[in-house]
């Protein structure tokens, strides 16, 4: 695995998202989703509020990062919040 | 409603899975691990953490080369789906007319990109080019070389020829899948060719359209072999659109840390407009279906 060049944080990255998806599925299987319709403008599956959490957390690390003097500690943990907001209420 | 999902079905998609594995999700992870580092041998490489994106979300040259390149491809877009609708109304529905037009129209879709480059690169010559001469004898000074608008309207037009016709087969497919009996019962009503079209054939296109604008914007988005033949860029940058500003990057100047950043950058964004385009149109769909 030498040639993929990882380094601890793309690891810590990659398992932790890893483990997510393997929660979502046991989470699934134990109790299934329901499409149901939070404060977005959409009604969403489980899934699909992590997809739009993980994906405005890589937006917000970004703008975070490129465009303000903030830590990228800031993103990660706004991020988490955002993520956990969208699961319960989104 | 009770339907009953059997999930299992899921598992048949592992051969997949496990090739898209190999071809697409582990490459992206390797970009993840070069964008965090400056990498200049095997055996040599640094840990520089989020310095790559900080400088690429920075770049003039980058942030204008993505604006360029919204801008191409909303133009595109534009020009190219109310055209490919109007195509495919137009085309003959049956006998060998409908063959041979087919054909026809098929013909630019089948040609590789670089040809597609080369043969604009010859046509809009000024001195061997049908296009060139012919406007050059017509008086106009056309020279994709040194102007700007000359450059984007060639390349657009360029564009528009090669994948209008996509959006044009599409939409005939649509179209032929709409039973006789909405049009009779649409010349019982007396509806006007407008009123046809607005409320038979346009909604019973809306499905191939998602695909369609889906499609050209993503392959809008990515376009690199065409220009980069037809104007290398030029003239200046004014049409070095994304993909070639990160090939310059990435194999001219083999800066793979900073050109990993900006892929992922790029990836982010297709993904993004992918994602909201879909949902948007799958949830019209769904009141659609709810309201009916």
């Amino acid at each position: 695995m030498e040639w993929m060049v990882w380094t601890l944080p793309t690891t810590l990255f990659f398992s932790f998202i890893g483990a997510m998806l393997a929660g979502m599925t046991v989470w699934e299987v134990v109790q299934p989703t329901v499409e149901r319709k939070g404060f977005l403008p959409i009604s969403t599956t489980r899934g699909d509020r992590l997809f739009i959490g993980l994906l405005s957390a890589a937006y917000l690390h970004l703008l975070v990062v490129g465009f303000t003097p903030l830590s990228i500690w800031w993103a990660l943990a706004g991020s988490a919040l955002w993520l956990l907001v969208l699961i319960r209420w989104g | 409603m009770n339907k009953v999902y059997d999930n299992k079905a899921w598992l048949l998609i592992l051969p997949m899975l496990a090739l898209v594995a190999f071809s697409a999700i582990i490459p992206l992870m390797t970009v993840v691990n070069y964008s965090v580092q400056d990498v200049f041998d095997a055996n040599t490489r640094f840990f520089t953490g989020t310095e790559w994106f900080v400088q690429m979300l920075n770049d003039p040259t980058l942030q204008s080369a993505l604006l360029r390149q919204f801008a191409f491809s909303l133009t595109v877009l534009c020009i190219q789906v109310p055209l490919g609708i109007g195509i495919a109304l137009l085309m003959p529905k049956k006998g060998w007319q409908a063959s041979a037009v087919l054909i026809l129209v098929t013909l630019p879709l089948l040609i590789p990109w670089n040809v597609v480059g080369s043969i604009w690169q010859i046509f809009t010559r000024g001195d061997i080019g049908l296009m060139g001469w012919g406007l050059r004898e017509l008086g106009y000074e056309y020279n994709i070389t040194r102007s700007t608008v000359d450059a984007w309207g060639t390349i657009i037009i360029m564009d528009v020829w090669h994948w209008t016709p996509l959006i044009a087969l599409l939409c005939y497919s649509g179209l032929r899948s709409i039973p006789e009996a909405y049009y009779q019962a649409a010349r019982i009503d007396r509806a006007s060719r407008w009123a046809v079209f607005r409320y038979i054939q346009l909604p019973k296109l809306t499905n191939v359209l998602v695909i369609g604008v889906l499609l050209r914007f993503m392959h809008s988005f990515m376009i690199y072999a065409e220009p980069f033949v037809l104007t290398g860029g030029g003239p200046g940058s004014s049409t070095t659109f994304l993909s070639q500003s990160l090939t310059t990057m990435a194999i001219g100047q083999q800066d793979l840390g900073p050109s990993a950043a900006f892929s992922l950058i790029y990836f982010l964004i297709i993904l993004l407009v992918s994602w909201v385009f879909y949902t948007a149109i799958m949830n019209m769909q769904k009141d659609k279906e709810g309201g009916a």
